[in-house]
């Protein structure tokens, strides 16, 4: 059996690095269960050690998803040993975390990382020193060159499973200390737990609503607690209850620091990061900067380069693979259904799927880059204060700026954002930024109705897209999210340059785990889509989807469109295939309405201007396609809130359509 | 020498009155509860000196540096959060 160990470290600690340096690409992603934090985990070389790679935390604290993963896995799954990563340039914030985590008595052995960087500016950390003094083993690494790398899982083995309490380890002031023993004391006689004793008493002091619940403890302990609790607090300058633990760590890590740790020689002058920030963050050039890296990143994914390559994969699903087939199905005599699925929806749904993976692996390359440069934290910071207004934080520009491109790597894009809060409302938000794909319907409606002023229309759509996202972001955030926890209080990282690897391997997990959706999910979907929409209820092929059993149930339903100004089935049948993929709801339009003949003639007998622009309203705001769908599913794991969102944008559209078409009957009635 | 009265000006009483370039040591941190931890957490404690460094350029948040790492806060939290000048 493998050892069991776990990294923890701040973010932007270089746990990334250490976990991609441990584990190769021998790693695999998935979820904490229940909740839409990251789970990563592989095998040492050779496997004798099981890595978790723990989410990036500042704190013991039980206020986000990330610390409660976090201290759940310690405590309730008892890892072997612990590898905690510290930011050798940041020591002082990322010892914090190294107090609570000895506090849990797991052997646990220090890792030092940046030492290449500390030494190289002048500085230096006594790490042999820094050791006695914490009880545990400190060793100096560089997660990017590999330094000493191996030293630390050759210490990890030695420590892994070996017996050790807190309580001598960890010292802060004779005072604090004596406080937190007492507790420790009291605790001994309720709690089963024994190693853990001394981080229980930690967190009693604070007032944990969590461990308080985990260890039901009777009310004169509580009280017993909280008298000793006043008592040191009555003693000493410390504050009050809710920062007293925090104020012993640093006055303590200020003690260790300085006897340990040298300051670089020339710490008056500007460092790297300062000089970059003097131009990325300057006042007048960041947000001229911010849009010309984003404008490149967009241009580069949805222009020229990203169309190519998605023209490459068509090509080879439509222009190579899917004739070839036909042609097997032919000389195998095979039934016409048969072709039907395999090349319509087989090939052409999970074929259409896939050319999105060329612009979904740029864009991963060009956010994995921003991302581990340092230069998102920035891109909030610019942006923080409009994203504020709505409900949202300075990070969730990106992923909905995306979404102008494509819904599904914009909803991927919102793993950037650290708070669950904020990651679910921008995933709610984005998919109402009108994507490319919706591009076509505008293009056929407004040369149909509005050919005079064509742009002013197709731009209106994009206005109404962005009105009812900002309107929403407002009303979910003061209902839905109300109360929820998110705080701006977010670090500024040091840039570095990303190493070629990190990024190639988050890439690649990115659009491993789309493709894997596209030959899941995907698939199923499109299977089932093509026989609603190509056999009738008695299970019989038909010739025309109207008689389809989509083409049935578009009947039913388009007596709910009336009031929107297009209760015909052909328009209902397109919303409903539309959910493929929203380019479909004008093919479908064509199939069904141009019947041999023109489109637009067609059209322009069933559809008043006003109820195609209710249309165009409509198939911009309704639910967005499958696989914008499925991966709100998997961003959000939860099925709930991702049929919850489908329901939430199918109602604003329906709404905001109703209201189009009733007000603009009701004034071009006036006149 | 004792600057004249009209370059004289009022004492920053809390880190969102604190100018670019200026120092300051939090006495008090009057946020609640999650927030207020979040703030002790990244070592925003009693006694600690604090830089500020930047303001974003929409004005809001400030970028300040402190225990040799920078931090943005938002002009909100920075409110809530006293200190006092000089030595």
């Amino acid at each position: 059996m493998p050892y069991k160990a776990a990294l923890v470290g701040n973010p932007n600690s270089g746990k990334t690095s250490l976990f991609n340096d441990l584990t190769g690409s021998n790693q695999y992603v998935g979820n904490w269960p229940g909740v839409t934090v990251e789970k990563k985990s592989g095998f040492t070389a050779g496997k004798e050690f099981e890595v978790v790679d723990l989410p990036g935390i500042y704190s013991l604290s039980p206020y986000t998803m990330e610390e409660i993963v976090t201290r759940d896995f310690i405590i309730d799954q008892h890892p072997d040993v612990l590898v905690n990563i510290v930011d050798g340039t940041n020591i002082e914030r990322n010892l914090y975390l190294t107090l609570q985590v000895l506090e849990l008595s797991i052997p646990t052995v220090v890792a030092v990382n940046m030492i290449d960087q500390v030494r190289g500016g002048g500085g230096d950390i006594d790490c042999d020193r820094l050791s006695a003094q914490l009880g545990v083993p400190v060793i100096p690494i560089s997660a990017k060159t590999g330094y000493h790398v191996d030293k630390v899982m050759k210490t990890a083995k030695k420590l892994a499973g070996t017996n050790w309490r807190a309580e001598d380890v960890v010292r802060y002031d004779s005072a604090s200390r004596q406080m937190l023993h007492e507790i420790v004391s009291i605790l001994a006689d309720y709690c089963d737990d024994s190693d853990r004793l001394l981080f229980y008493a930690g967190k009693l002091v604070e007032q944990d609503e969590n461990i308080l619940r985990r260890l039901k403890l009777p009310e004169e302990a509580i009280q017993a607690v909280d008298r000793i609790v006043a008592l040191f607090l009555s003693k000493a300058e410390y504050g009050d209850r809710e920062t007293v633990m925090a104020d012993i760590r640093y006055r303590y890590i200020e003690k260790l620091v300085a006897g340990s740790v040298k300051k670089p020689e020339n710490s008056g002058a500007l460092s790297t990061t300062d000089k970059i920030d003097k131009v990325l963050t300057n006042r007048f050039l960041a947000i001229p900067i911010f849009f010309l890296i984003i404008f490149l990143m967009f241009g580069i994914t949805f222009g020229p380069v990203g169309t190519f390559l998605q023209d490459c994969v068509d090509y080879l699903f439509n222009d190579i693979l899917a004739p070839a087939v036909s042609r097997l199905l032919l000389i195998a005599n095979a039934p016409d259904w048969t072709h039907s699925l395999l090349v319509d929806a087989v090939i052409g749904g999970v074929g259409g799927i896939l050319t999105f993976v060329p612009q979904i692996t740029l864009l991963f390359m060009f956010l994995s880059f921003l991302e581990d440069s340092g230069y998102m934290a920035r891109a909030a910071f610019i942006m923080d204060k409009i994203m504020r207004k709505f409900g949202l934080s300075g990070k969730s520009f990106i992923p909905m700026l995306m979404g102008f491109g494509c819904t599904t790597p914009a909803v991927m894009a919102a793993r950037s954002l650290e708070n669950e809060k904020d990651r679910n409302l921008t995933i709610m938000l984005t998919p109402f930024m009108s994507c490319g794909a919706r591009m076509p319907i505008y293009a056929l409606f407004a040369g149909v109705f509005f050919e005079d002023n064509r742009e002013i229309v197709v731009f209106s759509m994009y206005i109404l897209g962005m009105a009812v996202a900002v309107l929403s972001g407002i009303l979910l955030s003061k209902t839905v999210f109300r109360g929820v926890f998110s705080p701006f209080v977010l670090e500024l990282p040091q840039y570095h340059m990303p190493s070629f690897r990190a990024i190639m391997l988050r890439t690649w997990e990115k659009s491993k785990g789309f493709i894997i959706k596209a030959g899941t999910i995907i698939f199923a979907m499109s299977v089932v889509v093509w026989f609603f929409q190509n056999f009738d209820a008695s299970f019989q092929m038909v010739s025309n989807s109207g008689d389809s059993m989509l083409g049935q149930l578009g009947k039913w339903i388009a007596g709910l469109f009336a009031p929107l100004g297009f209760g015909t089935w052909q328009a209902a049948v397109s919303i409903l295939t539309g959910l493929v993929a929203k380019e479909s709801v004008v093919s479908t339009m064509n199939v069904l309405y141009a019947d041999g003949g023109s489109i637009s003639a067609a059209l322009s007998q069933v559809f008043t201007p006003l109820s195609a622009y209710a249309f165009m309203a409509f198939t911009l705001l309704y639910m967005p396609c499958i696989s914008a769908f499925a991966t709100i599913r998997r961003e959000m794991n939860s099925m709930k809130w991702a049929l919850a969102t489908a329901l939430y944008q199918t109602g604003v559209a329906y709404l905001v359509s109703l209201l189009i078409f009733q007000v603009g009957s009701f004034v071009t009635g006036m006149l | 020498m004792e600057q004249p009265m009209k370059h004289r000006r009022k004492e920053p009483q809390n880190l969102h009155e604190l100018g670019v370039g200026q120092c300051g040591v939090v006495t008090e941190i009057r946020s609640t509860g999650a927030m207020k931890r979040r703030l002790v957490d990244m070592g925003i404690t009693p006694g600690t000196t604090v830089y500020v460094r930047k303001v974003a350029p929409l004005g809001d948040p400030i970028q300040i540096n402190l225990r040799g790492y920078e931090l943005l806060v938002r002009g909100s939290e920075a409110r809530e959060i006293l200190i006092r000048t000089g030595v």
